[in-house]
């Protein structure tokens, strides 16, 4: 988006929502939410007709295991018809509910889905929380920094029982550990 | 006497394995007699963690992994991380490359809509679409091999332009085929537009609102068959569309057939998009001269030891981004294709969502599918053009 454009919509929100926690990023306008005015502020974000995001582009949980508030969901709003888009930001604790937003935007059933099975955030009447990408009997939550990439678990076919076996993976090498920071 | 009996809805398994299914989707449907009560698709069977893979590899290496998400339309992938890595390192390409790049999303964009049209018709019964269409994938997939060596995971594009320039004699080869194929367009319509058969399988099939189409997440050919014309091509123009001019179309019903007719009118515009690019394409430089980021010429690194030390930094560590975020979308085949890269510094992302077209589009299946015959849900997985690369990540 335009600096331009930014402005314009910087100023919209502003004027339509005061109360919001804004922060100006080079090429993106985001807003830092609480979790109680979640749900509230979305609708508004939706309705709004100067806002008009009437579409949910994306929602993905980021982990920072050192922060004291560990999770982090951001969502990618969208505005066909005035063509911006903004995004927001809402910090999470380590096994806090988090208000389902399913209801207003039905494509965020899935995504809600897909940040449970990854990050293991719960959501709030939701209408069928379960995992979605991993298996169904799948244990831990990947893209948590402390989940290797390896994975945990191996399976094999064991020919004497006849059938498949998962075992506690046995690759581990020090240097396939996850890496804990970027060289 | 009067008999009772009563019938209860059963529930079937669509898939995995199933050739309509169009790769490993799991789809509970349960039925009453032949109609659809509820659907609900499991996904998830080709997943193979590429958001994590991505956090673990250089911006360089993590490139392949494109490919091979929506693995019918791959550059088309690529294009989207090498914007968005360019967009964090604060650099463009030059232009040649940036039309180079035009070219061959388009051409992916078509290598796609034929792979659709060829796929749909034979979900739906017309199984000489996909022998006419296939015949012109290959041309495009010898085209992908002359400039890649790889007919289908190319790992062509590169953040600060491509990879190598066009080989002698392939712009020619590609307005060819340019010139060629309104014609082949025309054959498929010819078989299919007016066809009784065809229109009676898909008009008024998984028909799709703009308010349903907006809330369910619905991007690309299937908001724009639902006759919203929005398209990041135009709204939000990256390399050489802004210098192009194409229309948009819409549909107007929303049903499977205008989706149809909106990507057979793709189909045509990109070719459009495809001989202008090779018009006004200038000579030069096809990626960046800062060696800091991009490798220098193989020439060179046999006779010059600068070259060589850039070359092993950047094959091995990488470039280093600074830290900050960035979302950055393009308008693949399938719809808006999006990338959140979070960078905390260091030559690895810290983390990379990628937002696919499809998640949402078999999502919207949910929606669609109750009330139908249980023939028309092939249809309707025909219509919304998904492949599992993308969807399941």
């Amino acid at each position: 988006m335009t600096p331009n454009k930014l402005d314009r919509l910087e100023q919209e929100v502003r004027t339509r929502l005061p109360a919001l926690t804004m922060e100006r990023l080079t090429d993106a306008l985001v807003i830092h939410l609480a979790m109680g005015d979640l749900v509230q502020t979305m609708i508004r974000l939706r309705d709004d007709i100067a806002l008009d995001f009437k579409l949910l582009i994306d929602l993905a949980g980021v982990h920072y295991p050192e922060r004291e508030v560990p999770f982090e969901l951001v969502y990618q709003l969208l505005s066909v018809h005035k063509n911006h888009r903004i995004r927001v930001k809402l910090p999470v604790p380590e096994g806090v509910l988090v208000p389902s937003i399913s209801g207003v935007w039905s494509c965020a059933d899935w995504y809600e889905r897909e940040a449970y099975d990854m990050f293991g955030i719960l959501f709030s009447g939701h209408p069928d929380l379960r995992r979605i990408l991993n298996d169904y009997d799948f244990h831990g939550y990947p893209l948590r920094k402390d989940f290797p990439v390896t994975g945990l678990v191996e399976s094999r076919y064991d020919v004497a029982r006849g059938m498949l076996v998962k075992e506690p993976i046995r690759l581990k090498r020090e240097d396939k550990e996850p890496y804990r920071e970027s060289p | 006497m009067e008999q009772r009996k009563e019938i209860e809805n059963y529930t079937i398994n669509f898939g995995p394995q199933h050739p309509a299914a169009h790769g490993v989707l799991r789809l509970l449907l349960e039925l009453d007699g032949e109609v659809v009560e509820r659907a609900d698709p499991h996904i998830g069977l080709l997943h193979r963690g590429t958001e994590k893979l991505l956090e673990h590899k250089t911006y360089l290496q993590g490139l392949p992994y494109w490919d091979r998400l929506d693995y019918m339309s791959m550059m088309s992938q690529e294009h989207t991380w090498v914007l968005a890595v360019e967009k964090l390192l604060g650099v463009t390409a030059p232009e040649r490359a940036q039309y180079i790049r035009t070219i061959f999303a388009e051409l992916t964009r078509i290598l796609n809509h034929l792979l659709f049209v060829g796929a749909h018709g034979l979900d739906v019964g017309a199984m000489t679409m996909f022998i006419y269409c296939f015949r012109e994938r290959e041309a495009i997939m010898d085209m992908y091999e002359a400039v890649c060596g790889a007919r289908m995971h190319a790992a062509y594009f590169r953040p600060g332009g491509v990879a190598k320039d066009l080989p002698d004699g392939l712009a020619e080869k590609i307005r060819a085929f340019a010139d060629d194929f309104p014609k082949k367009i025309d054959e498929y319509e010819t078989l299919l537009t007016n066809n009784r058969i065809w229109k009676q399988r898909l008009v008024g099939v998984g028909v799709v609102t703009a308010e349903q189409a907006l809330d369910m997440g619905c991007v690309g050919p299937m908001l724009r068959g639902s006759g919203i014309a929005y398209d990041l091509r135009k709204a939000e123009p990256y390399d050489a569309y802004d210098r192009c001019d194409f229309d948009i179309p819409v549909g107007k019903n929303g049903d499977c057939y205008d989706r149809y007719l909106v990507r057979v009118e793709e189909l045509r515009q990109s070719t459009r998009i495809i001989q202008q690019c090779l018009d006004k394409m200038p000579e030069g430089d096809v990626k960046l001269a800062n060696f800091k980021l991009s490798i220098p010429k193989r020439e060179d690194m046999h006779g010059g030891m600068e070259s060589l030390i850039h070359h092993f930094k950047l094959v091995s560590e990488g470039f280093t981004v600074a830290p900050g975020e960035v979302y950055l979308a393009t308008e693949s085949p399938k719809g808006e294709l999006g990338v959140y890269i979070i960078s905390r510094g260091g030559s690895k992302p810290y983390r990379v969502k990628i937002r696919a077209a499809g998640f949402n589009h078999l999502q919207a299946l949910k929606t669609m599918c109750p009330g139908h015959m249980i023939a028309d849900v092939t249809t309707m997985m025909g219509t919304i053009d998904i492949v599992f690369g993308e969807i399941d990540r």
